[in-house]
């Protein structure tokens, strides 16, 4: 299982959403990126939703 | 008193680190109330509620900034207001500053070789869409965020299972992977024991209870409140027990969560039983005969759980815990001593907890025993709502529940809510305080010094009428913590807190004080 892989290898975290999360990584030394995220689409749900459709389509 | 507001169209900011920043801007000379935050159709009721809704603010989307105050204009301008925003602002983005920052997700793993976890804590309306986008790219993802429907949530833990990948959450609080704590979790010793937890603070409290014991954890999986309810059938905690399993470094298996809907506990219980590993199961308050006949371990506590769990693992004699660390002649002089300073009217219970799974857990024992209040009544008639306003009786609260938490941080980021429970509900009538105390990364800077306050203050109020305050807690955290366990204790002891070693013990200490009060 892939799981297993991921208990073997060095953690690297995406943080995406609460910047102190991404704080907390980086002051124990982890590699961390933050994802600086803003709602797709600038909140407009189906555009948003037509994006994630095109997406997933490509 | 003039209200007033500003909008920044897309400028999008994370709504704790606004939450925070709103509070502290009503400390500005001349401002009665203020609230900074996205316009999400929750924090325009909260504008409303406040009387803050002004023209500029009709038609705003989530994804445009606010700022809405009422204030003296002989104290202080907008602009004013504006400014300290600003200033507030850049201060909690120069802590990141210089470092790299991808618009989304795909450059994320561009950018961040070999990436293997992705944490999510977005506004759970635009969560599902991704998580489900970094499964697809071979990602395992920690949900913080709620609000995620049932349907996304099968979705979701329904392509991790697939391709053999953790999809921790939605609502998922803890969790401990490789010995990095994630989102809101315990600084640990690394070991032999593997956790799968459905509740968070639940999971909190059985590591720290391991790592106080002097073992350690290889892995803590958090699977979310809703994994082991029908809908979603266990699906992770199935592949947490799997994953634990085939890990080397795992010797024996915790599992945590409140009662499983029926069915799936029959399923987790029968994959328990063909598992190779000693299993101890706390599914608070569950069926521990059906656990025994899964040939697993059942607990009566939180604390118990970890008990048996190390000594499983060190080839102990397993029995339950159902007592004190400290001496019996030790406990009875700590009980006489509360009790001979109280008053004959001083008869009633105020726990004011941060922690869900703890609450849980006091309500269950003490709720045998007393009739009490709470938000999550053992009967219905002992709802919150009963109470109507007035204050009275034996009261036990999850003040991290929604209905305490509207447009503020979860108590354990931000105190100021028990706070202010303390101010209205600790009065002339209370015997006894219960609070829990939680460390770890996540929680706030000095939870221990935030609850020595309110107790100080509530004491100095009860002594006008003569009377003293008894106040009992747990700390649930360890030296490794950034807040320090030792030095949490020592702020509690100091305000003159009885520090019990867990918060089973903290309950049964308050079972006996109200015991004798009620005789």
């Amino acid at each position: 299982m892939k799981v297993n892989e991921l208990f073997k290898s060095e953690l690297k975290v995406i943080n995406m959403g609460l910047e102190s999360f991404y704080q907390d990584m980086k002051s124990q030394d982890v590699s961390a990126i933050h994802v600086n995220w803003k709602p797709a689409a600038g909140g407009n749900e189906k555009m948003a939703a037509l994006l994630a459709r095109m997406k997933s389509l490509q | 008193m003039k209200v007033n507001s500003m909008v920044r169209k897309n400028a999008y900011y994370d709504s704790v680190t606004l939450m925070i920043i709103s509070r502290e801007m009503k400390k500005i000379e001349g401002v009665d109330e203020v609230l900074v935050g996205m316009g999400t159709d929750l924090n325009v009721d909260l504008v409303e509620k406040l009387s803050l809704l002004t023209p500029e603010l009709e038609g705003i989307t989530p994804n445009d900034l606010f700022i809405a105050a009422k204030y003296d204009e002989s104290k202080c301008t907008m602009d004013q207001i504006i400014q300290a925003f600003d200033e507030q602002i850049n201060a909690k983005q120069d802590a990141s500053a210089g470092d790299y920052q991808p618009p989304t997700l795909s450059s994320a793993v561009e950018h961040l070789k070999g990436a293997n976890l992705v944490q999510i804590s977005i506004p759970g309306r635009y969560a599902a869409r991704e998580a489900e986008d970094a499964l697809n790219k071979g990602l395992n993802v920690m949900l913080f965020s709620d609000n995620v429907s049932v349907e996304d949530e099968l979705k979701l833990k329904k392509k991790a299972v697939e391709k053999g990948l953790l999809m921790m959450g939605p609502d998922c609080g803890t969790a401990i992977i490789n010995g990095v704590p994630l989102c809101f979790a315990n600084v640990l010793r690394r070991g032999a024991i593997g956790v799968v937890g459905a509740s968070g603070t639940g999971t909190q409290e059985v590591t720290v209870c391991i790592d106080k014991l002097g073992e350690g954890v290889s892995q803590v999986i958090g699977t979310g409140g809703r994994d082991l309810s029908e809908p979603i059938n266990g699906l992770m905690m199935s592949l947490g027990i799997d994953a634990l399993e085939s890990d080397p470094e795992t010797k024996v298996i915790v599992l945590i969560s409140k009662p499983p809907a029926p069915s799936v506990e029959k399923k987790i219980l029968s994959k328990v039983s063909n598992c190779r590993k000693p299993v101890v199961v706390d599914f608070i308050g569950g069926d521990a005969e059906a656990i025994l006949e899964a040939g697993a371990i059942p607990c009566v506590s939180l604390e118990d759980a970890a008990r048996k769990a190390v000594a499983a693992l060190r080839g102990e004699e397993i029995a339950a815990f159902e007592g004190f660390d400290a001496p019996e002649n030790e406990i009875n002089a700590i009980v006489d001593k509360a009790v001979a300073s109280l008053k004959p009217d001083q008869k009633n219970l105020r726990a004011l907890y941060t922690g869900g799974t703890l609450t849980d857990e006091a309500m269950k024992f003490l709720g045998e025993n007393y009739q009490i209040y709470s938000n999550i009544p053992m009967t219905p008639d002992m709802a919150i709502e009963a109470l109507e306003g007035e204050i009275k009786g034996h009261i036990c609260l999850d003040l991290g529940e929604d209905e305490f938490t509207r447009g503020r941080p979860h108590p354990m980021i931000d105190p100021l809510t028990r706070s202010e429970f303390f101010d209205s509900h600790v009065d002339g009538t209370t015997a006894v305080v219960l609070v829990d105390c939680v460390l770890g990364y996540g929680s706030n800077a000095d939870p221990a010094g935030a609850v020595a306050e309110s107790v100080n203050s509530a004491r100095a109020r009860l002594a006008k009428e003569g009377k003293e305050l008894v106040a009992v807690a747990s700390v649930c955290g360890t030296d490794k913590d950034p807040q320090d366990l030792k030095k949490s204790v020592a702020t509690l002891k100091e305000a003159g807190v009885i520090v019990m070693p867990s918060n089973m013990q903290a309950v049964r200490l308050v079972d006996r004080i109200l015991a004798r009060v009620s005789e």
